[in-house]
């Protein structure tokens, strides 16, 4: 019993932060249409900034509440700018192009956003600074967990909040959904929607980062191609909840999080090797895609021509 | 007009990139002619292993500098090519067919992951270019044909030395292992450590895999957990293994942990600090060896490169040298005489010990137990361990070898003397 417990608590934490990633590939697709192959990337990018960061700021010698708060917020600026300069430089120019001309664009930028780190920092992974004290709590029998995974759970549900609240309750976000619904009527109706999206691009941008920050405290290695996997199981996410769908995208995460810790943990017992871990994902993705082709939450609407 | 400017900076942009990579690919070939010879290095630079592939290069630079002050080889001077392959095997093929055809070096050292050497090894064997791998451990890397050798030990030993300790030094009953899902070295080590650990006695309780890319290892300790092993094997490289010794202490695993040569890396103890307290590796040589040659060697790698040198290191300097005692006992680069010699090799005083090549080109040699000492960075000599058939020498008198009775008196006592099965030919 507390092995299941402590294997579901692993899953939700790096569920959650499929999740994270997950709302900024769901948001910018129920925008543009666009799959933004980049944004894995971004989570990387908001990783080496949150390095940067604490280890140039002093942060890493001296751990602090307050050095974790600036760091992670730091980061999520600094990808939210990144993310917006990728829109205007790349995406925006080919925009009124096929949505394959884009589509191209955005993997041409994950592999260039890739290789340029490759190239700066080199691939060797590196330790990312303790930035809060790591302790573990014991729940039950042997059933523990650790304040980065509380961390974790706390700061993803908050962002969460937060957006939800930024796409119902404010003026930007009735924008955003009213771009969502029909771009070129919320053009006639007045609402810029360059800066619309722009907006989006940084609101996905600023949560992957807050992702790759977190996941490098729980994990404390980062790396310039570690977003290639998470993103693709991120993308994954979002696709499984229903693309387009920001619960939906929550719930992908959580999903795919869980399904392959629990594939590693008790995959054996039923003839599923650990190695099956990635492979899983992609299977769920399918059998979802077989039944229900618009996700899990996604509405069915019949696309118009 | 934004849209073309924009373009041409992009593009020089990109052929700035690549003359840099080409730049930094031959600076040291420039002027090669008649007089020099070529000898190609590749590696991973710039990958997840980079620290693996910087070592090598390293060790060779140093070999090769020592053999070009004392007048060459031949009275020829030795020139390196080295390319980076940036830790990928499909890439490590490329660069070695690009040091072949286009370079056209005389002989190749490396690659230091036994994935990138078993990808690249049959483009020399065909070519006809000798190859020493410094550091590839699994078997099956020299089995590709009589061109490719290698100054190093491999798994089979390797493995079993690690079994051995754990069950006669370590007392341990019980072992789980979790190994690297992608890496030859680790599937090969896996099996061997298994073998002889179920030989000793032991039982393999749990074991587990996982791939370089996943986000945690959590999922696979807490499987782990349950069983609760005496020891637990990870069979990896540094940049995983370190993060898998923390979420284990996070998860109140505090048993020992074994591992192999994949460990030694400065970057380990930056990743794993404290919890790579109470950890084991097998390793080819301990740079806190009292022998004057190998204090000879910390002494001059340190003042070039700044760093004590890693065992790739170390295995990387004597690769080049005794390239370069096969040339001259080759008397020139003729391949298939250059090869012979290189097979020939006998009793060749290395850093890492005596490297004699058995009929399979992989070099006999004892290997060393290290403990990993975080809280200084560095690896403590623990003891020494033979190849059966191979007697260690007397520990009066110094030797190339780590059994010296200076060096640490449980070891001497402990009398250093665990022969292992060799099952060398075992895997064909």
């Amino acid at each position: 019993m507390d092995t299941f417990v402590q294997q579901l608590i692993n899953g939700l934490t790096i569920g959650s932060i499929y999740a994270l990633i997950a709302l900024g590939y769901t948001m910018v697709y129920g925008i543009l249409r666009l799959i933004n192959f980049a944004h894995g990337d971004i989570y990387m990018v908001g990783a080496y900034a949150g390095f940067i960061l604490a280890t140039s700021l002093g942060f890493a010698q001296n751990p602090s509440v307050f050095g974790f708060i600036v760091t992670l917020i730091g980061s999520m600026v600094i990808a939210a700018a990144i993310g917006m300069a990728i829109e205007r430089f790349a995406y925006r120019p080919v925009r009124r192009y096929s949505k394959m001309t884009t589509l191209i664009t955005a993997i041409g930028m994950s592999l260039l956003i890739e290789y340029l780190f490759v190239f700066i920092f080199g691939g060797t992974p590196k330790p990312f600074p303790q930035l809060l004290p790591n302790e573990n709590i014991r729940l039950f029998g042997e059933a523990t967990i650790s304040t980065s995974q509380i961390l974790i759970f706390v700061v993803s549900i908050l962002l969460m909040v937060l957006l939800q609240w930024i796409i119902y309750k404010t003026k930007i976000g009735k924008a955003m959904r009213a771009v969502s619904f029909n771009l070129n009527s919320a053009k006639l109706m007045g609402i810029n929607t360059d800066f619309v999206i722009a907006f989006t691009f940084a609101l996905g941008s600023a949560l992957a980062a807050a992702g790759g920050v977190l996941t490098a405290q729980y994990n404390p290695k980062i790396e310039p191609l570690m977003g290639i996997i998470t993103g693709l199981k991120a993308f994954v996410a979002a696709v499984l909840g229903g693309i387009g769908n920001i619960p939906g995208a929550v719930l992908g995460g959580l999903l795919i999080g869980a399904a392959e810790t629990l594939v590693v943990g008790y995959g054996q017992y039923v003839g599923i090797p650990s190695t099956y871990r990635d492979a899983v994902a992609f299977a769920i993705l399918i059998l979802v895609l077989l039944i229900r082709p618009a996700g899990l939450l996604g509405s069915n609407v019949q696309e118009k021509v | 007009m934004t849209r073309i400017f924009l373009a041409i900076c992009l593009i020089t942009s990109v052929f700035f990139s690549f003359a840099c990579v080409q730049k930094g690919g031959d600076a040291n070939s420039t002027g090669a002619t008649g007089d020099t010879i070529k000898v190609g290095v590749y590696g991973d630079l710039t990958g997840q292993t980079s620290s693996f592939g910087q070592s090598t290069k390293n060790g060779v630079q140093l070999a090769v500098d020592e053999i070009n002050a004392a007048g060459g080889v031949n009275g020829k001077k030795i020139t390196l090519v080295v390319e980076d392959d940036q830790g990928r095997p499909e890439q490590a093929k490329t660069v070695i067919s690009k040091l072949i055809n286009q370079d056209k070096v005389q002989a190749v050292l490396g690659e230091v992951a036994s994935s990138n050497s078993l990808a690249a090894a049959p483009v020399a064997q065909e070519a006809h270019i000798p190859m020493i791998t410094p550091s590839s451990t699994n078997p099956k890397v020299t089995e590709v044909g009589d061109y490719i050798s290698r100054v190093c030990f491999i798994d089979p030993f390797q493995g079993s030395v690690m079994a051995k300790f754990a069950a006669n030094t370590l007392k341990a009953k019980t072992a789980a292992i979790i190994g690297d899902v992608q890496s030859d070295y680790s599937k090969g080590l896996t099996e061997f450590f298994t073998q002889e650990f179920t030989k000793q006695g032991g039982k393999i309780v749990a074991e587990q895999k996982y791939a370089q890319t996943d986000p945690d290892f959590k999922a696979q300790l807490t499987a782990i957990r349950n069983s609760n092993p005496d020891v637990i094997y990870i069979p990896g490289y540094y940049g995983q293994v370190a993060i898998i010794a923390k979420q284990a202490r996070e998860l109140g695993m505090n048993m020992p942990l074994l591992g192999g040569d994949g460990w030694d890396s400065p970057e380990l103890w930056k990743l794993g600090g404290d919890a790579l307290k109470n950890a084991y590796i097998s390793n080819h040589y301990s740079a806190e060896n009292p022998a004057p040659e190998i204090q000879n060697f910390v002494k001059n790698y340190q003042a070039k490169f700044g760093v004590v040198p890693d065992s790739l290191a170390a295995l990387a300097y004597d690769a080049a040298k005794v390239l370069a005692d096969a040339i001259k006992r080759a008397g020139g680069t003729d391949s298939a005489k250059l090869k012979e010699a290189i097979n020939q090799t006998k009793d060749f005083a290395g850093v890492t010990g005596r490297i004699t090549l058995d009929g399979s080109r992989n070099a006999v040699k004892p290997a060393v137990v290290l403990e990993l000492n975080p809280s200084a960075s560095k690896f403590n000599y623990k003891e020494t361990i033979y190849p059966e058939g191979m007697t260690p020498p007397a520990t009066t008198g110094s030797t190339n070898t780590n059994s010296n009775s200076n060096m640490n008196s449980t070891a001497a006592t402990n009398t250093n003397t665990n022969a292992v099965t060799s099952n060398a030919n075992a895997t064909k």
